[in-house]
C-alpha cells in the first residue's frame, strides 16, 4: 500500500510495537538457527554412519584374512625320494618332488584311507603350496635329509574357509562348502588330535599374488605401490613447487602465463584414465620403457598429480603475506634469496599438505595403471622400479575378480592394508605440518 | 657499472663539492610545481622531475627533492597524496609493483638508481627501509639482525657477525631488552620492540640512507617515543627520509620537511618554518589541521 509524504513521520513505530516485532523476528531467526543446526548435525551423522559401515563391512570381512589354518605334520624327509644320488646337487634338490613327503605324511596320520579316490581327497586337504614351504627347509638346509621334523603346513583355501565358519561357531548345514563328507571326517578327526590350528597367515603380507588363494599375499603390490609413490613423490614435488615459485613470483602477468594458468588448472579435472592412455602412448610406445613397471606408473601418476601440487602449492605461497616479501626486498635480498630464504620456508607447510593429498590420490588410483600393464598376473614381488610389479588397488580389482570364494576375505584385508597406508600418509601430512609451522 | 648521466638539463651535485658551486640554476627552474628550496647542502640523494604511474593513475607528478647527508627530511601529506609513493621509489621498492612505471631522475651519490646496469640489491643495501606495519622474519632476534649482514658477506667469521649483532641492537636501542633471548622469536616481542628490531636489521647492513614510511603508526605513545629518540639518534650517522601522518611527529623528529598534495610536492623547507610560517595555502591549511 502506497502511504502518501506527508503521512510518513507520523507512521513512527512506537517503543512497544518495535520490540513486539523486533521479538517475532528473533523468534523466527532462533527457529532458522535451530533448523540449520540441526540439518549440521544430521549429515555429519550420515557421514558417520556410513564411514562406519563401510570400516565394518570391511573390516568384518577382511579380519579373518589374517589368520590361516595350518596342519601340524610330521615330515620325514626321505633321501631316496628327493635325492637318489645323493649328490645334493642344489639343482636336483629345487625340482625334486615334495609333494610325496606331504603325502606321506598325511598317510601315517590316516592310514584308512587307502583307495586311489580316496588318497586323492585326502591330499587336496593340504595346499599345494606347501611343497614350497618344504623345499625351502630343504634348500635352506640340506642336512636335514634323512631326518623327521615336525612342520606346519597351510591348508587348502577351501577347507581353511570351513574351519573359519566352524570356528566363528557356525554349524552342519549352516557352512556351504565343496569339501567331501568324508573329509570333513576326516578334519574333524585331526582337529580332535590337535594337528590343525589358525596361525597368523605370514604368507599374506609377505609374498606376491597367487592362484591359490591360501598362498596370495599382499606384499608384492604394496612394494609395487611404494616404488609407484616414490618416482611420484621425487618427480611432482620438485617440478611442482619450482613451476608455482616460477608462476607465483618470477612470471611477469602475461598472455602465455594466463594459457598456462588455464592449462594446470583443465589438467587438475582430467580424467585419471586419459593419463594412463598418455603414459602407454609416450613412455611405453613411444620412449620404450618396460611394461608393467612401477616406472612408468609413477610417471603416469606425476603427470596426474602435478597439477594438484601446483595449485597447492600457489596457494600456499600465495598465503605467505607480502610484507615479509618487503622485508626482505627492504634489506637487500635478492628475489632468489627472498623466496628461498622467507617465503618457501612459510609455504612448506601448505606445500606439503598438497603434495601428501595428491599422493594420497595417487596411491588409491588404479585406472591409469590399467592401461600400462600393471593389471597383470605378477607372482614375483618386484625389486625395483623396473621390475614388473602390481599395485594396491590393481591387486583388489584383481582379487575381486578371482572366482575362488576365498578371495572375498583377501580382498578386504587388502583394502584394509591400503587404508591402512592412506592413515599413514595423512598422518604424516600432519606431523609434517605441525612440524614446520612450530617454526612460528 | 654505474653511469654518470651527462644529460644539461640534470643537476648532479658530486658528493665532495660544495653545494653552492654546483647549484647555478634557480630553483624554480628544477621544480616549478614547488615553493621553496629543493636542493639540500650536501645532498646524498637527488630526484628531479619524478613521475610515478599506476596504470592509469599518474601517482607521483614531476617532483624534485635532495635528502641531504645527517638530515631527517618529513615527507607529509594527506592520504593518497603520493609520500609513499616518493619513499618506495628512492629504493626501487615499486619494482616489485606490476603496474608501476618510474620515470625521472633518481640519484643516489649521483649515480643514476634506475639507469639499466643498476644492481637493485646494492641500492637497496646502500638505501635501507623500514615499513609501516613491522615486519621481523619469523625468525629468532638475533637471525632478523645477522640476516640482511650475511646475505651481503659483511661479516667474515661469526664473531664479526656478533658485533654487527651486537652493535646494532644497541644502536637500536633494543640490545638490553633482548639480549638474554638472541634466540627468542622475533614475532614475540611487542609492537615497539618489533620496530626497533626491524631498525636493527636496517642498520645491521649500515645503509647511507633510511626510508622510514611512517613506523610508528601502528605504535602507542611510548613506543612511539622511543622510536622518535631514536631517529634522533641515528640522524648523526644516516640520512633518514620519514613519511609521517602526525604532524607533531614530524615537527618533533625533521630538519626539513616537504608537502605533499595530490602527487605534487607543494613545498618544501626548514621544519620550524613550514608549520610556523607555511609559503603555500595548501600546506597553511594542512598544517593547521583544516584538512587531511
Amino acid at each position: 500500500m502506497m502511504v502518501p509524504d506527508d503521512d510518513r513521520s507520523s507512521r513512527q513505530l512506537s517503543p512497544e510495537e518495535t520490540r513486539r516485532r523486533v521479538d517475532a523476528s528473533l523468534r523466527r531467526r532462533y527457529r532458522r538457527e535451530r533448523l540449520f543446526r540441526f540439518y549440521g548435525l544430521f549429515s555429519v551423522c550420515l557421514g558417520v554412519v556410513f564411514l562406519l559401515l563401510l570400516f565394518g563391512t570391511i573390516i568384518g570381512n577382511g579380519y579373518s584374512a589374517f589368520r590361516q589354518s595350518f596342519i601340524h605334520l610330521d615330515i620325514h624327509f626321505d633321501a631316496d625320494v628327493i635325492d637318489p644320488d645323493g649328490a645334493r646337487d642344489s639343482d636336483v634338490l629345487s625340482v625334486a618332488d615334495y609333494s610325496l613327503l606331504v603325502k606321506a605324511a598325511l598317510r601315517e596320520l590316516i592310514p584308512e584311507a587307502a583307495s586311489r579316490a580316496e588318497r586323492r581327497e585326502l591330499n587336496q586337504l593340504v595346499s599345494a603350496g606347501a611343497i614350497f614351504s618344504l623345499r625351502d627347509t630343504v634348500m635352506a638346509d640340506p642336512q636335514i635329509l634323512g631326518q623327521t621334523k615336525p612342520l606346519w603346513l597351510p591348508l587348502n583355501s577351501e577347507v581353511d574357509l570351513w574351519l573359519k565358519a566352524q570356528a566363528s561357531g557356525k554349524v552342519g548345514a549352516e557352512v556351504s562348502t565343496r569339501l567331501s563328507e568324508q573329509q570333513l571326517a576326516w578334519l574333524e578327526r585331526l582337529q580332535a588330535g590337535e594337528r590343525i590350528e589358525l596361525r597368523l597367515n605370514r604368507a599374506f603380507f609377505t609374498s606376491g599374488d597367487s592362484r591359490e588363494p591360501e598362498l596370495a599375499g599382499i606384499w608384492g603390490a604394496t612394494k609395487g605401490s611404494f616404488f609407484m609413490l616414490l618416482v611420484t613423490l621425487l618427480l611432482s614435488f620438485p617440478l611442482g613447487v619450482a613451476a608455482a615459485i616460477y608462476l607465483e613470483e618470477f612470471a611477469r602477468r602475461s598472455w602465455w602465463v594466463d594459457v598456462v594458468e588455464v592449462n594446470i588448472n583443465n589438467l587438475a579435472a582430467v580424467p585419471s584414465i586419459v593419463f594412463g592412455l598418455l603414459g602407454l602412448a609416450v613412455f611405453i610406445n613411444f620412449f620404450g620403457l618396460p611394461r608393467s613397471a612401477p616406472l612408468v606408473g609413477g610417471l603416469v601418476l606425476t603427470l596426474m598429480t602435478l597439477p594438484v601440487v601446483i595449485i597447492a602449492s600457489r596457494a600456499a605461497i600465495k598465503s605467505v603475506p607480502p610484507s615479509v616479501r618487503e622485508a626482505a626486498l627492504g634489506i637487500g635480498a635478492s628475489p632468489m634469496q627472498m623466496v628461498f630464504h622467507h617465503v618457501l620456508p612459510l609455504a612448506m607447510p601448505g606445500m606439503l599438505t598438497g603434495a601428501i593429498i595428491g599422493m594420497a590420490r595417487a596411491l588409491g588410483e588404479s585406472a591409469p595403471l590399467l592401461m600400462i600393464g600393471m593389471v597383470a598376473f605378477i607372482v614375483d614381488v618386484p625389486s625395483g622400479p623396473m621390475s614388473p610389479s602390481t599395485a594396491l588397488p590393481v591387486q583388489i580389482y584383481l582379487w575381486a575378480d578371482s572366482p575362488e570364494r576365498a578371495f572375498v576375505e583377501r580382498t578386504s584385508a587388502a583394502i584394509m592394508v591400503l587404508l591402512a597406508f592412506l592413515l599413514v600418509m595423512n598422518a604424516t601430512a600432519v606431523w609434517l605440518r605441525s612440524r614446520f609451522e612450530r617454526r612460528w | 657499472m654505474l653511469t654518470m648521466d651527462k644529460s644539461e638539463d640534470v643537476i648532479v651535485p658530486p658528493a665532495d663539492a660544495a653545494p653552492a658551486a654546483v647549484l647555478p640554476v634557480a630553483a624554480e627552474r628544477i621544480a616549478p610545481d614547488t615553493v621553496g628550496d629543493v636542493t639540500a647542502r650536501n645532498a646524498v640523494i637527488c630526484v628531479r622531475g619524478g613521475n610515478v604511474h599506476y596504470g592509469d593513475t599518474h601517482a607521483l607528478i614531476n617532483v624534485s627533492l635532495d635528502i641531504g647527508r645527517n638530515e631527517v627530511i618529513a615527507l607529509i601529506g594527506p592520504s593518497g597524496c603520493g609520500k609513499s609513493t616518493f619513499l618506495r621509489c628512492l629504493n626501487r621498492m615499486n619494482d616489485t609493483i606490476e603496474s608501476a612505471r618510474v620515470s625521472g631522475d633518481f640519484r643516489l651519490d649521483g649515480q643514476d638508481m634506475y639507469a639499466k646496469g643498476t644492481d637493485v640489491v646494492m641500492l637497496r643495501a646502500r638505501v635501507g627501509m623500514v615499513f609501516q606495519k613491522p615486519n621481523p622474519f619469523p625468525k629468532s632476534i638475533y637471525e632478523n639482525v645477522a640476516y640482511g649482514a650475511r646475505i651481503h658477506g659483511l661479516a667474515a667469521n661469526r664473531a664479526e657477525l656478533d658485533d654487527i649483532v651486537y652493535g646494532s641492537l644497541e644502536r637500536a636501542g633494543l640490545v638490553d631488552e633482548v639480549k638474554d633471548r638472541l634466540d627468542d622469536p622475533g614475532t614475540g616481542l611487542s609492537g615497539g620492540q618489533q620496530q626497533r628490531l626491524c631498525i636493527a636489521r636496517t642498520i645491521a647492513v649500515n645503509p647511507e640512507v633510511i626510508l622510514m614510511d611512517e613506523p610508528c603508526s601502528a605504535l602507542d605513545p611510548i613506543a612511539t617515543a622511543r622510536i622518535e629518540d631514536l631517529i634522533d639518534e641515528l640522524s648523526a650517522k644516516y640520512a633518514i627520509a620519514i613519511v609521517t601522518h602526525s604532524m607533531q611527529q614530524a615537527a618533533r623528529v625533521s630538519t626539513r620537511t616537504a608537502y605533499f598534495h595530490l602527487g605534487r610536492i607543494m613545498e618544501v623547507g626548514p621544519t620550524d618554518r613550514i608549520f610556523t610560517n607555511p609559503s603555500h595555502k595548501l600546506t597553511e591549511d594542512y598544517v593547521t589541521g583544516r584538512f587531511g
